[in-house]
C-alpha cells in the first residue's frame, strides 16, 4: 500500500529522525506494521492542468497518515511550514480524529505531487498561501484521521472478537470492557489491510480533546538545537555555490561581461551568462561572493525601469485624477456625497515593500543518473515549480522531484508564479552542464534589491456625512500595479481588468455604506510586484480604518461605536470588535496628550481580527506600549498557535509601520540590507495580549490577518495621542509635532 | 591551514583566512545551525561564541580566530544552556526558527553575566538579533524563565 514514491520522498523533519525512519522503511517494505490511510481525491482537476494521468496508474492512495509498529503516527504535510506552525496545526487535526496521544505525533514533508497533495483551495496546483493550510486540509485530515481511527478499531474488534462498537480510545489506546487494551502500533499491520471507509463518522466538535487545547509545538525541538534542515542548510555531495549578478535596474539586459578577474578567484569554478544575469558558480558561498565582485558588467538599459520614487508617486497621483475601472459600486455614490452635510476627503501613499525573510532565497538543484532532476528548497508552489524547472531542463515535470524542507519565513516571497529563483537555478544547472548540484544562493543585498515587492499603492478617498454623522456616499480610487495581471495566474483571477487582489479589503467592505463606488487603476510599470503578508490588505485596511476614524471624529462619535454602527450585518466582526475593545479597556481609556488608543477591525482570508493600539507619541517619536488583538478564526485548533501568529504578525508589520520603505532613484534601488531596510527589533516590541473568539465555525487561517489592522490601530492612537493624522505609510514619524 | 577549536573538537580549514567564520563553518565544517541573514552585523543570526562571549560570525575573519575556542547551537551545554534551551521549548518561542539559533546564543551571553536581566538588559543585549518573524515577546519571556529556573 505504501507507494513507493512517498517512500523515498519523504524528509525528516531532524537529523536523528533519519535512523528511525529508515528502520520503519524497512519495516514497511515487508509489508509489516504499517499503515496508510488513503483519500482518492477527484483528479479530473490535475488532469485538465496537464498533470500526470493516473486513471491507468495502480491506485496511489492519498497518503496523509502513516502509523508505525513503533507507535508512532506521522502525518504527511503537504503544505510549506515558514513558520506559522501549520505542521502542528495538520497534525492536530488529524490525532483529533485517530483520539491520539499527542507524544505519538510526528510530521514529515509530502513530496511534490499535486495529484495527492494539491491545495483544495488553489484547485489542482499544490501550493501555500492566502491562510489556506489549515481551512483545504479540515475535512480532507478529518476523514483521513477518521478513516484510520476505524481500520484500527475494526484490527483489534477482529482479534478480540468483539464488536467494533464496543471498543473505545483515548489518548492512543484502544480498550474494550472485557478488560483487553492496545496501542496502535500492535494493530498497524492489520489495520493496514482493512477496507478503507469511504464516509467515516467524524466526531462532533463537542468531544474535541486536542483541537482547541495548547499542544507543544512539533518544530520546537530541532529549531531549538540546530538540527532543523532549511533550504540553505543543504549539502549535497559535490555541490557547487552559485551567486548570481543581476541587473541594477529592472528590465534591463546585459551587454557584456569580462570575468577574467572572477576566474582567477581561487574557489571560483565557472561563471555562466543566465537569462537573469551572470552566476558565479564557486566551491563556498565565500569564494562565489568574491567572484562577483570581481565580474565587470555593462548592462543595456533600453528596457529599463528608470522611475524615482516622486515621479512615480506623481503619477499615481495623476491617474487617481481620472476615472479608473469599477471594482463594486451602489447607488449613486457621487450624488450622495453632493447632498451631504459635511464631506471629507482624504489621500493615503503605500511604499513598495521587500518581505525579506531571514532566510534569504536559496535552492539546490542536481540531476540524477536516470535523467531526473531533484530540487531542494523551500517549496511554497511546488507545481509550478515543477512545470518551470522542466520547461527549462527540457524534460516533463513528472521527472522533477521537489524536497519541501522549513523555510525561513516567506511572508509571500517564495510564491511567485515565474518560479523565479528556482528558474535561476535551473537556468544554472543547465548552463554549468548538468555536472554538480547547485545550490543558489540569494544575499540578503539580492533580497533587498531584487523586486518582488508588495506593490506601491495611492488611494484617495472622499465620503459624506449628514447632518447626525451618519455616511450618505463613499467614493474611492485605488492606484496600484496589479500582481496577478501579466501572469498566467491572469485569466484565472482578474475579471474585468480589476485584479481583486488589489482592492480586496476596500471594494468588500463589511461596513453599510448606502452607496459607494470604488475604482482602480492599474499603474504599468517595470518593477515585479507580489502578494505580501495579507496581499491587498496591507494597504485597503489602512486607508479604509483610518478614514473611518476621521469620520467617526467628524461625527464627534467614538470610534468603536461608530464603527459598531456600521457593522450590524457583520456579527463576527462586530464581536471581534467588542471583544478588543472590552479586553483594552477601552471605555475606561487613560487619554491624555501624548498618549492615546487607537482601533481598527478589518477581515481577510474568512478571519476576523480587531486591534487597539496603546502608543506614547511626542515629536518626532512614536513607541508603541501595547496592543490588544481579537480574533475570529472559527474553530481554534491550536489557540497558542493562533496567538504566536499574532503577535508575529504586530512583530513583522511594526518595522512597516514605522519605516520600511523600498525607494528607487533614476530606476535604481536604494535600500540594500537590514541597515536601510530595518527590520522591527526587541526594544521596539509593544506587549501584545490576543484574545480568541470562541467560534463552531469551520476553521480560517491566521499567517496573515493578524497583519492590516496593526497600521491603522497605531495611526489612530497616534491622532488620539497628538491630533495629527499620519495616513500614509509608513507614518510620518520624522514629521509629527509635539503636543 | 587553519586550525580551529570548534565544540570541543579540533578542526583543520583550508580556506582563505579572510573568510568569514561564519562561512567556514556552514561551507567547510558543514554545521549548518549558524545561520546567515545579512552578512554586516545587522541582524545576528549567525552569532557563536569565542570563548564563551557572542559574536557576530560573518564579521570575526577566519584568519583572527586564532586559539580561541568556538561553541555553535550544535556545541552548547552547561546549565544556562539547558534553561535557555528549555525555556525556549516551554514557551514555543520558535516560528520560522532561523533567526533562533543566534537568539539563543546571545541569550545563553546575557544569562551567563547577568543571572536576573531586568528588559532593559534584554533590549541591550537582544536588539542586534532580528526575528523577523517577531517572535520578540517569547524570547523575552523565555529569557525571564530562564533565570527564573537558574536562581
Ligand atoms: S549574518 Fe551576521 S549579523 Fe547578520
Ligand atoms: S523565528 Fe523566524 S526569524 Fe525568528
Amino acid at each position: 500500500m505504501l507507494n513507493s514514491r512517498i517512500k523515498t520522498r519523504q524528509v525528516p523533519l531532524r537529523e536523528d529522525a533519519v535512523t528511525s525512519r529508515r528502520t520503519f522503511l524497512r519495516g514497511s517494505a515487508t509489508a509489516a506494521g504499517a499503515l496508510v490511510i488513503g483519500l482518492t481525491l477527484d483528479l479530473k482537476g490535475a488532469r485538465a492542468a496537464g498533470g500526470p494521468d493516473l486513471s491507468k496508474a495502480p491506485a496511489k492512495p492519498n497518503a496523509f497518515v502513516r502509523i508505525a509498529a513503533d507507535d508512532t503516527v506521522t502525518v504527511v504535510i503537504k503544505h510549506l511550514d515558514m513558520g506559522q506552525g501549520n505542521t502542528t496545526g495538520l497534525a492536530t487535526i488529524v490525532a483529533e480524529e485517530l483520539d491520539a496521544d499527542w507524544g505519538q505525533m510526528r510530521a514529515v514533508f509530502a513530496p511534490a505531487d499535486a495529484s495527492l497533495y494539491n491545495n483544495l483551495a488553489f484547485g489542482p496546483i499544490q501550493g501555500t498561501g492566502g491562510s489556506t493550510a489549515v481551512a483545504n486540509s479540515w475535512i480532507q485530515l478529518r476523514k483521513a484521521g477518521a478513516a484510520a481511527r476505524a481500520m484500527l478499531v475494526a484490527a483489534a474488534s477482529a482479534e478480540w472478537k468483539v464488536p467494533a462498537g464496543e471498543i473505545t480510545i483515548e489518548k492512543g489506546v484502544m480498550r474494550h470492557k472485557s478488560g483487553k487494551e492496545g496501542r496502535f502500533g500492535a494493530f498497524a499491520a492489520k489495520a493496514a489491510v482493512q477496507p478503507i471507509p469511504e464516509n467515516p463518522a467524524l466526531k462532533d466538535p463537542a468531544a474535541f480533546r486536542l483541537i482547541g487545547t495548547t499542544l507543544k509545538r512539533l518544530d520546537s525541538d530541532a529549531k531549538t538545537d540546530g538540527s532543523a534542515k532549511y533550504a540553505l542548510d543543504v549539502r549535497r555531495p559535490g555541490q557547487l555555490t552559485a551567486l548570481v549578478a543581476r541587473a541594477p535596474r529592472f528590465g534591463a539586459t546585459l551587454k557584456s561581461v569580462d570575468d577574467t578577474a572572477a576566474k582567477a578567484v581561487p574557489g571560483v569554478v565557472q561563471v555562466v551568462r543566465i537569462p537573469s544575469g551572470v552566476a558565479v558558480v564557486a566551491r563556498d558561498t565565500w569564494s562565489a561572493m568574491k567572484g562577483r565582485e570581481a565580474l565587470t558588467l555593462t548592462w543595456d538599459d533600453a528596457g529599463a525601469e528608470r522611475q524615482s520614487t516622486e515621479s512615480q508617486a506623481a503619477a499615481y497621483k495623476a491617474l487617481a485624477d481620472k476615472p479608473g475601472l469599477v471594482a463594486s459600486q451602489r447607488g449613486d455614490a457621487a450624488g450622495a456625497i453632493k447632498g451631504a452635510a459635511k464631506v471629507l476627503e482624504a489621500e493615503f501613499s503605500f511604499p513598495y515593500l521587500a518581505h525579506a525573510p531571514m532566510e534569504p532565497l536559496n535552492a539546490t538543484i542536481e540531476r540524477a543518473g536516470d535523467g531526473s532532476y531533484d530540487i531542494y528548497a523551500g517549496s511554497q508552489f511546488q507545481t509550478i515549480e515543477q512545470a518551470v524547472a522542466a520547461g527549462i531542463l527540457g524534460t516533463t515535470a513528472d521527472k522533477v522531484r521537489i524536497t519541501t524542507l522549513w523555510a525561513g519565513g516567506s511572508f509571500g516571497r517564495r510564491a511567485t508564479a515565474s518560479a523565479d529563483y528556482i528558474a535561476e537555478a535551473a537556468a544554472i544547472l543547465k548552463a554549468t552542464g548538468e555536472k554538480a548540484p547547485i545550490h543558489l544562493v540569494w544575499t540578503r543585498e539580492d533580497d533587498i534589491t531584487g523586486g518582488y515587492y508588495r506593490p506601491a499603492a495611492y488611494h484617495r478617498i472622499r465620503a459624506g456625512l449628514d447632518a447626525k454623522g451618519a455616511i450618505t456616499g463613499w467614493e474611492h480610487r485605488i492606484v496600484g500595479k496589479s500582481i496577478i495581471i501579466g501572469t498566467p495566474l491572469e485569466a484565472m483571477m482578474v475579471k474585468d481588468g480589476v485584479d481583486a487582489t488589489t482592492v480586496e479589503g476596500a471594494s468588500d467592505t463589511p461596513y453599510a455604506l448606502p452607496a459607494y463606488r470604488f475604482e482602480v487603476h492599474n499603474a504599468r510599470e517595470g518593477v515585479p510586484v507580489l502578494w505580501w503578508r495579507s496581499v491587498g490588505h496591507s494597504h485597503t485596511a489602512q486607508a479604509m480604518e483610518v478614514f473611518v476614524d476621521e469620520l467617526a471624529h467628524a461625527a464627534g462619535q467614538d470610534p468603536v461605536a461608530y464603527r459598531l454602527g456600521l457593522l450590524k450585518q457583520a456579527p463576527r466582526l462586530s464581536a471581534a470588535l467588542t471583544l478588543a475593545a472590552e479586553k483594552a479597556g477601552w471605555s475606561a481609556r487613560d487619554q491624555k496628550p501624548g498618549r492615546g488608543y487607537g482601533v481598527a477591525a478589518h477581515e481577510s482570508f474568512g478571519s476576523y481580527v480587531a486591534m487597539v493600539a496603546d502608543v506614547t507619541a511626542e515629536a518626532g517619536k512614536v513607541k508603541v506600549n501595547r496592543i490588544v488583538a481579537a480574533v475570529d478564526v472559527g474553530v481554534a485548533v491550536n489557540p497558542d498557535v493562533i496567538r504566536a501568529q499574532v503577535e508575529g504578525a504586530v512583530g513583522f508589520a511594526l518595522s512597516s509601520v514605522l519605516r520600511n520603505r523600498i525607494t528607487f532613484k533614476d530606476g535604481e534601488v536604494q535600500e540594500k540590507n537590514f541597515d536601510t531596510y530595518e527590520p522591527t527589533r526587541m526594544s521596539e516590541m509593544p506587549k501584545v495580549e490576543v484574545h480568541i473568539v470562541p467560534s463552531a465555525a469551520a476553521p480560517t487561517g491566521i499567517g496573515e490577518p493578524g497583519v492590516p489592522v496593526l497600521a491603522p490601530a497605531i495611526a489612530n492612537a497616534v491622532f488620539a495621542a497628538t491630533g495629527q493624522r499620519l495616513r500614509s505609510l509608513p507614518l510620518d514619524v520624522a514629521g509629527l509635532r509635539g503636543v | 591551514m587553519t586550525t580551529l577549536t570548534l565544540n570541543g573538537r579540533t578542526y583543520e580549514v583550508e580556506a582563505d583566512p579572510e573568510m568569514p567564520l561564519l562561512w567556514a563553518i556552514r561551507d567547510h565544517l558543514n554545521l549548518t545551525g549558524t545561520k546567515y541573514g545579512c552578512g554586516i552585523a545587522q541582524c545576528g543570526a549567525c552569532t557563536v561564541h569565542l570563548d564563551g562571549q557572542p559574536v557576530r560570525a560573518c564579521q570575526t575573519r577566519l584568519g583572527d580566530v586564532g586559539a580561541a575556542k568556538i561553541t555553535t547551537i550544535e556545541g552548547i551545554s552547561g546549565p544556562v544552556a539547558e534553561a535557555v534551551r528549555t525555556a525556549w521549548r516551554k514557551l514555543d518561542v520558535v516560528q520560522c526558527g532561523y533567526c533562533q539559533s543566534g537568539q539563543m546564543m546571545s541569550a545563553i551571553g546575557l544569562l551567563s553575566d547577568n543571572k536576573a536581566p531586568s528588559d532593559a538588559d534584554i533590549d541591550a543585549a537582544m536588539d542586534g538579533n532580528v526575528c523577523r518573524c517577531g517572535t520578540y515577546q517569547r524570547i523575552r519571556a523565555a529569557i525571564h524563565d530562564a533565570a527564573r529556573s537558574l536562581a
